[in-house]
């Protein structure tokens, strides 16, 4: 089922003028290929290690990143979202389908075989504290990339070093320094040195701001998107933070249960959500301003994310959506084209109104065209 | 609000966050994790004399020999003179003290007591870190090994260090001592005892080592940093001895520190016991071995090698706390 869903989306008509915003339109390469990913952790018991069952932490997802833009992903908290990060970096190995980069299929590469491909995918970690080791120096952390994959940069290793940590905006007094003399925004600065220190493709940022300072989210996830335009980075940023995600991405997925519920350009998604979910999750973003607070519905979803390990017939957001009949126990939905550019997987979506361009710039609270 | 990305610009033109100390021309030096612990340690006054008292043994260890020529006296020239042949007891008063011989001599044969304390300084200590030196040595890569590999790996080393710490430890150490007492591997005597010793007690000791370092690598085996390198192309080697050993560093000496004291202690008992040390060569234990006979009669002799154990044992694990506190704050 899941195999067809990127012909669909594709021969999908385009019901109106193309959206420039959305690179799934256009024809080019995807730098990411990923079809029905999957990642089980299985249960054992027993001395024997039987397997009596598994966390589906990521079920079966597709999705394409395409050179130049920022995915993001958002969901709760054990959605899978970061197990999906780690699958596409390679850091964990999928127990099914297929993961391709620049068009070759890195799914069960090898440590060793892995390792051409380490220097064009990076990954910035949540915490930047555990990120990088308390007993190297900033100048032996941001060069161990150099060393790893046996790169000798121009002018040496500590020049370039010292050219990274301007870059984020460090002093390049700071070689000789420890982590634990840094704050925590510093240090997160630290690990975007890192990632970018062999001039990667794609950056695969996992929580990149949730452990900071408010104040300082803003000032990396501006570093972030500054350096997106001047190295053309491409990002898969994943965030719990709506609002994070949507002043970073050019598209956005949202997960639930290890399935991609929609994924569709930031303007459609934000304007106009066709899915029970994201409409929930949309609105729930607490709003600063308490007259625009009455004019919309709360939607307060009902009990918990069922658990992983057994997880609901059908669709599995039907145990807390209010639209949830007979079909979605029965039926898993698939991931279909409903506009161009928006995917969504419901039985039952909202009603596809208007287009999303203008709906996008009549909702918008930022600037939309903040993202050339 | 964004970092300034003009690379073109003068250097530490950064945004105040970056800028912890004044644009000075001055270099800014890194403090290093081990920089700060040694400030913190010189904090702890009671850590620093342990550590200077720790030192002194060394030294007077590693001198003891020409401490005894320098004083002129000798740990194994019997002085029947000062022995009064009838009670075999030391002549005078707390136990044949005198300027000769300080500390006085033994019942029976006359010895200088303060000769043999000297003389069993060396042997003590030369147990005690030759011994701590292999079980830290086997300890470490097992723990290592298997907290990194865990699954099976883990489960089978686990094992063997259980059934190490259930071995009798004791019964194995008098038997071994007992067979090779003759001579084996070309060895005969001293080198022999002392090699039996280190063997005995750093072979059975290693699964305490083991055990705090597998859960030690267990736990950082899993932070940010080895997904990190890993990220990066780096292999189970590199994460090993680049990312993993430097910062089981400080565990290991400081477990190394607290397991001396015991070494010691165990030498001393096994040589109580005469399977150690084997007289005449002077040693701790053996000494106390001898003394038990007197102790009524001449508790002084019990006094010395007592004490010179004590202040031993006493100084390492001061240390060793003071070493705990300074390199791994978090443990108090």
């Amino acid at each position: 089922m899941t195999e067809t869903t990127d012909d669909e989306s594709q021969n999908t008509p385009a019901d109106g003028p193309g959206d420039a915003a959305s690179p799934a339109a256009s024809d080019a390469e995807p730098l990411l290929r990923v079809r029905g990913l999957m990642r089980h952790f299985p249960i054992t018991k027993g001395l024997l290690k039987r397997q009596v069952g598994a966390v589906q932490a990521v079920d079966g997802i597709d999705f394409d990143v395409y050179p130049g833009e920022t995915l993001g992903v958002v969901g709760e908290s054990g959605c899978g979202k970061s197990t999906m990060g780690r699958l596409i970096t390679r850091l964990d190995e999928p127990t099914g389908g297929s993961i391709e980069f620049e068009g070759k299929d890195i799914t069960h590469l090898s440590t060793g075989r892995l390792r051409p491909m380490r220097r064009d995918v990076q990954m910035i970690f949540q915490d930047p504290y555990g990120s990088l080791n308390p007993r190297h120096t900033i100048g032996g952390i941001i060069g161990t990339p150099f060393r790893l994959q046996g790169v000798e940069p121009e002018g040496g290793v500590k020049k370039e070093v010292q050219r990274l940590l301007e870059l984020v905006g460090l002093s390049p007094e700071h070689y000789n320094r420890y982590p634990h003399e840094f704050s925590g925004g510093q240090r997160q600065r630290i690990g975007i040195a890192r990632a970018l220190a062999l001039k990667p493709k794609l950056v695969v940022a996992d929580e990149p701001v949730s452990a900071l300072d408010v104040s300082i989210q803003a000032q990396v996830v501006n570093l972030m998107d500054d350096l997106q335009d001047e190295l053309g980075l491409t990002y898969v940023i994943i965030a719990h933070d709506l609002s994070v995600i949507r002043h970073v991405s050019d598209r956005i997925a949202v997960m639930y249960l290890g399935k991609i519920v929609e994924l569709s350009d930031r303007a459609s998604l934000y304007a106009s959500p066709l899915h029970p979910y994201t409409k929930a999750l949309l609105s729930a973003v607490p709003v600063p301003d308490p007259k625009r607070r009455t004019e919309r519905d709360r939607i307060l979803l009902k009990g918990d994310v069922p658990s992983p390990i057994n997880p609901p017939s059908g669709c599995r957001f039907r145990t807390r959506c209010w639209k949830a009949t007979e079909v979605c126990t029965t039926t898993e939905p698939p991931l279909v084209a409903l506009r161009t550019g928006h995917q969504v997987a419901c039985h039952h979506p909202e009603p596809v109104t208007g287009e999303p361009a203008a709906a996008g710039g009549a909702g918008g609270k930022e600037s939309t065209g903040g993202h050339a | 609000m964004t970092a300034p990305i003009e690379t073109t610009g003068a250097a530490a033109q950064a945004q105040p966050e970056a800028v912890l100390q004044g644009v000075e021309t001055k270099r800014i030096e890194g403090r290093s994790l081990g920089r700060i612990a040694l400030l913190r340690f010189r904090r702890d006054k009671v850590a620093v004399v342990g550590a200077i008292v720790v030192i002194l043994l060394i030294a007077i260890a590693a001198l003891s020999r020409p401490i005894q020529a320098l004083l002129g006296l000798d740990p194994d020239a019997p002085q029947q003179s000062l022995i009064d042949p009838n009670t075999t007891l030391p002549k005078g008063d707390m136990g044949g003290m005198s300027l000769d011989h300080p500390l006085g001599v033994d019942p029976k044969f006359g010895r200088d007591l303060l000769a043999r304390v000297l003389e069993g300084s060396w042997v003590s200590l030369i147990v005690a870190f030759g011994a701590t030196l292999l079980s830290v040595a086997i300890g470490t890569v097992m723990g290592v090994i298997a907290g990194f590999y865990r699954g099976r790996v883990d489960a089978v080393i686990s094992r063997l260090m259980d059934v190490f710490l259930a071995f009798p430890l004791l019964l194995f150490a008098i038997a071994i001592s007992a067979s090779l007492q003759g001579g084996a591997f070309g060895l005969t005597g001293l080198p022999l005892h002392l090699s039996v010793l280190i063997f005995v007690i750093g072979f059975f000791n290693w699964p305490y080592m083991g055990r705090i370092v597998r859960a030690q690598t267990l736990s950082l085996r899993e932070r940010e940093f080895v997904d990190a390198a890993r990220g990066m192309g780096a292999r189970g080697p590199f994460i090993l001895f680049r990312e993993l050993l430097p910062n089981l560093v400080g565990p290991i000496v400081v477990y190394s520190t607290l397991l001396i004291p015991s070494n010691i202690l165990f030498e001393a008992a096994l040589s109580f016991l005469g399977v150690g040390i084997q007289p005449p060569q002077a040693s701790w234990g053996g000494m106390l071995n001898q003394a038990v006979k007197y102790y009524e009669v001449d508790p002084q002799y019990m006094l010395v090698p007592g004490i010179a154990i004590f202040v031993t044992v006493l100084a390492f694990n001061l240390l060793g706390d003071g070493l705990r506190d300074a390199l791994d704050p978090r443990s108090r």
